[in-house]
């Protein structure tokens, strides 16, 4: 087995623009790590932290659900105790999976490393500005860590520290603000508060990257989908997140200082409290969501070895959706009494937000179609990533119809419906991705045996988890009860063992990646066959990404790579279509 | 495929449909799970036929296709957004007349506090956690809540509404079926959030006015102490206080007259008649040690003479 610091010399030459460096040993030591500014560093630590967060929200999960097994109280026999252990667990799990799993994961790992490769770079523009978001994210981390903490001490040993979050992720007023909640609510959105720096940091960087790092020949319609939906994605990042910082100082401003603005007490309106913490939360749906769209485009077109369909129509529709989605958020609020003519408006626009996403859906179909299909484990993924977020795209039309929201809105059915776009969707594409970058990430190859399987276990634990759900939902059952109805048992108790499959198939995606890391063969440069710029340097790639300055291709004119069965990759054959003319392409 | 029609029945997806709205919003339902099934089953096909048929293999050769198409990708755009338009109709009208009541409807005031419901009849009489309405009468809820956001959902009739703080929300039903039904809590309000149940009972006309007239004088014909025990299940004091020594959310009501109890802000106090009755109208003057406050007041809720018999019960326990 081959040591990382000496790649072999025929894995070397494989590489487009060969290079002898290797960001990961070219310095050792932890504070080369932790002072380094560069993008694929911060990249890999950012995935440490992200995955820890998975890690920690995903626990929860499985607490929650067993809690759920039943109908009465499963871990402790005291019903309030019972309940509270339950309220916390699910604020947690929301809170901890949303700001800092779901927002950060795609941009902030594969964002962070694809991206200024994807561009031809040696890094991002402001590469000090990423080190203080990779840290600010720590710190917002490290407030919800002491939430969690403190919240445990004080149930161990009955102490009063403020600890414990039982608002729910949405930290809706009056209840979060007034005496009712005696948890750590302060501690918890400044967390948020300072995770939110982190991610309009990251987009500035991103936008600022895109528009002045570009090679030579990447217009922009000859950019990587990754990078238009990235794009989209940080144009929400920046003005979105502000919006919920604000939000979140006048909830604390409201709960320290006693100042009225929310609660009715004090002369406040806890609706508002519901607009402003929608106008920043339903764009970050699409935070989470267009990243995970980039990915897909990137991974059909490169396994179905054929140029992307529709490149355009998919560039903007990323766009529309960025734009679009600011203009929804009161189709969270129509039964709060928002007036009918409101309620009107936001309905038809989260139908017109649903077009740009449907459109891409059959683009990616269309690029399959007479294709050369690889069922590779990312394609394996980009396919299950089509199935569940047709499902859950599809659902949403249900919640769309102002008619039938009215009785599913907040039960089951919503949370299916989110879980299906948020884990069906966002975490099959991070996964696909993960796999799909990771030999570039690494200079490792993982088994894809044990990928496959582990994809397989992921996607119908997955399915068990949340289809019944939609079912549970449309019979009645609310959401976040922490008991129930003995009627609902069944669908209950499907959940929670699809919830343990599920567990036991992130567990199984660990394993093969820590088998990589160990055990797994090098890496060539090219081992999928891409033209995006990445997949010209050598795997792994150096310090500076690049010896010298490369020009840019169509990033999806796969005919100058060809399958070298020696390295097990593609060797790009050296030559460079010119751009074709007036097809701005 | 029952699977997929509109029916009154339970059925796998829905609860019995038991008043008027349910029809339509159970119509618009099945509508919109055609439209899913059919386009999901469309595009599972089209992937597994596309696998099957260009999957990389030996002896297959790609043929070069287009990589865009302008009247193709407009098909898409177009043919989705004429369906999207004509749910968002359909939803819409349905709305609305969810949104307005008939002008005869009967009126029912709703105050939502941590955990109960109260529903007060247009003659003064308040009944908690069970709401009685005459069968093929619309009825209109004026909706409050006296702490945080709840919200009231009868998943058979298909309706919801937030009860917010600070202002009047209004909804409106028509049950078209006797029996009871399931009241739920749909917006998370704290501890108890899921146990804050009620039950709807659908009465004939006749049988409803009766119930009401009856119901209207709780004192008639009892004595206090009788009095006090119909009170005490009637307006849920038994949900937070037990009669067996059990701690609740609140101290159990056994043996409390006349005890000496340890309050929060570390004085005590000995149960009398006025420690009852103000922690009855203003609970969160004196909150005993170990628990929270999180009773909500009567003020204005219980009458004098109520509190009276409350009071009298309380002391009969002692016996």
């Amino acid at each position: 087995m081959t040591t990382l610091t000496t790649p072999q010399p025929d894995l070397l030459r494989a590489a487009h623009y060969p290079s002898t460096g290797n960001y990961l040993t070219h310095r050792k030591g932890p504070l080369s790590w932790l002072i380094t500014l560069d993008h694929k560093r911060i990249g890999i630590m950012y995935m440490i932290g992200v995955c820890f967060a998975l890690f920690l929200g995903g626990l929860f999960a499985l607490l929650l659900r067993t809690e759920l097994i039943n109908p009465t109280p499963t871990f402790m026999s005291d019903a309030n105790a019972s309940f509270n252990f339950y309220n916390h667990m699910f604020t947690l799990h929301g809170a901890v999976m949303v700001f800092m799993f779901i927002i950060p994961a795609v941009p902030a790992i594969l964002g962070n490393f694809a991206l200024p490769i994807m561009l031809g770079a040696k890094d991002v523009a402001f590469p000090r500005l990423n080190l203080l978001s990779f840290y600010l994210y720590a710190l917002g981390g490290l407030f919800f860590v002491w939430v969690l903490l403190a919240g445990v001490l004080n149930a161990a040993f009955d102490w009063s520290l403020a600890g414990g979050l039982d608002t729910g992720w949405t930290f809706y007023t009056p209840f979060s603000t007034g005496e009712s909640t005696k948890s750590a609510v302060i501690p918890a959105t400044m967390g948020a508060f300072i995770l939110g720096f982190s991610s309009i940091l990251t987009g500035v960087n991103f936008v600022v990257s895109i528009h002045t790092l570009r090679p030579k020949g990447m217009t922009w319609f000859r950019m990587p989908l990754f990078l238009w939906a990235l794009y989209g994605t940080s144009i929400i990042q920046i003005l979105a997140t502000p919006v919920l910082g604000i939000t979140l100082l006048l909830l604390i401003a409201e709960r320290s200082l006693g100042v009225g603005i929310f609660d009715p007490a004090l002369g406040g309106d806890p609706v508002l409290y519901q607009h402003f913490f929608w106008f920043y939360s339903h764009p970050a749906v699409y935070i989470m969501i267009l990243p995970a769209m980039g990915i897909m485009s990137e991974l059909i077109s490169v396994f179905s070895r054929k140029h992307i369909f529709g490149y355009k129509f998919i560039a903007n529709s990323s766009i529309a959706i960025a734009l679009l989605g600011f203009l929804v958020w009161g189709h969270h609020m129509f039964v709060s009494g928002q007036s009918s003519l409101a309620s009107a408006a936001f309905s038809l626009l989260t139908f017109a937000v649903a077009i740009p996403s449907a459109i891409k859906v059959f683009n990616w179909l269309a690029t399959m179609y007479k294709g050369n299909i690889q069922l590779k484990t990312p394609m394996i993924y980009a396919m299950f990533f089509v199935l569940l977020f047709t499902v859950g795209g599809l659902t949403g039309l249900f919640l769309g119809a102002l008619a039938v929201n009215v009785p599913v809105h907040d039960t089951y059915f919503v949370v299916a419906h989110f879980h299906y776009v948020m884990v069906g969707s966002m975490m099959m594409a991070f996964l696909g991705g993960m796999y799909y970058w990771w030999p570039k990430m690494f200079g490792r190859m993982y088994s894809e045996k044990w990928s496959i399987i582990s994809s397989i276990v992921v996607f119908i634990g997955f399915n068990m988890t949340f289809f019944i759900q939609f079912i549970a939902g449309t019979q009645g059952m609310p959401r976040r009860y922490a008991s129930y109805p003995d009627n609902y048992t069944t669908y209950h108790q499907v959940s929670t063992v699809g919830a343990y499959v599920l567990g036991v198939g992130m567990f199984m995606v660990l394993g093969n990646w820590i088998h990589s890391l160990r055990k797994g063969r090098r890496a060539p440069a090219n081992p999928w066959g891409a033209n995006t710029l990445e997949w010209h340097c050598s795997s792994p790639p150096p310090l500076e990404n690049f010896a010298r300055t490369p020009v840019a291709d169509d990033p999806y004119n796969f005919k100058h790579w060809h399958w070298d069965e020696t390295i097990g990759g593609y060797i790009h054959d050296g030559k460079i279509d010119p751009p074709r003319k007036g097809s701005g392409h | 495929m029952t699977l997929l029609v509109a029916q009154s029945e339970p059925s796998l997806w829905m609860p019995s449909a038991s008043s008027t709205v349910a029809g339509e919003v159970d119509s618009l339902f099945y509508f919109i799970l055609w439209i899913c099934v059919v386009m999901f089953l469309l595009i599972l096909a089209l992937m597994i036929l596309f696998i099957a048929k260009y999957r990389q293999r030996p002896g297959y050769t790609p043929v070069r296709s287009p990589s865009h198409s302008t009247a193709l990708e407009l098909t898409w755009t177009v043919i989705p957004t004429i369906v999207v338009m004509v749910i968002f109709y359909a939803g819409f009208k349905g709305y609305l007349n969810m949104a307005t009541p008939p002008p005869n409807a009967y009126e029912i005031q709703v105050y939502a506090t941590k955990w109960s419901w109260e529903f007060t009849y247009p003659t003064g009489y308040p009944s908690t956690n069970e709401l009685r309405v005459p069968l093929n009468r619309p009825v209109r809820l004026v909706m409050q809540s006296g702490d945080v956001i709840h919200s009231l959902y009868i998943p058979a009739f298909r309706v919801k509404k937030d009860c917010v703080p600070g202002r009047f929300n209004h909804m409106w039903f028509q049950a078209t079926e006797l029996g009871e039904f399931d009241l739920y809590c749909a917006e998370y309000c704290g501890q108890n959030h899921s146990t804050m149940l009620a039950k709807v009972i659908v009465q004939e006309p006749t049988v409803f006015s009766k119930w009401l007239e009856d119901a209207g004088d709780v004192l008639k014909g009892k004595t206090p102490v009788e009095a006090g025990k119909y009170l005490y299940n009637a307006r849920k004091c038994s949900d937070c206080h037990s009669l067996d020594g059990r701690k609740l959310a609140g101290p159990s009501f056994k043996g409390l007259f006349g005890s000496s109890h340890p309050l929060r802000d570390g004085t005590s106090v000995t149960v009398d008649e006025n420690y009852i009755r103000d922690s009855i109208l203003y609970p969160a003057k004196q909150v005993v040690a170990g628990y929270d406050n999180v009773m909500p007041s009567f003020q204005g809720r219980l009458k004098d003479d109520e509190i009276a018999a409350i009071i009298a019960f309380i002391k009969s326990l002692n016996e």
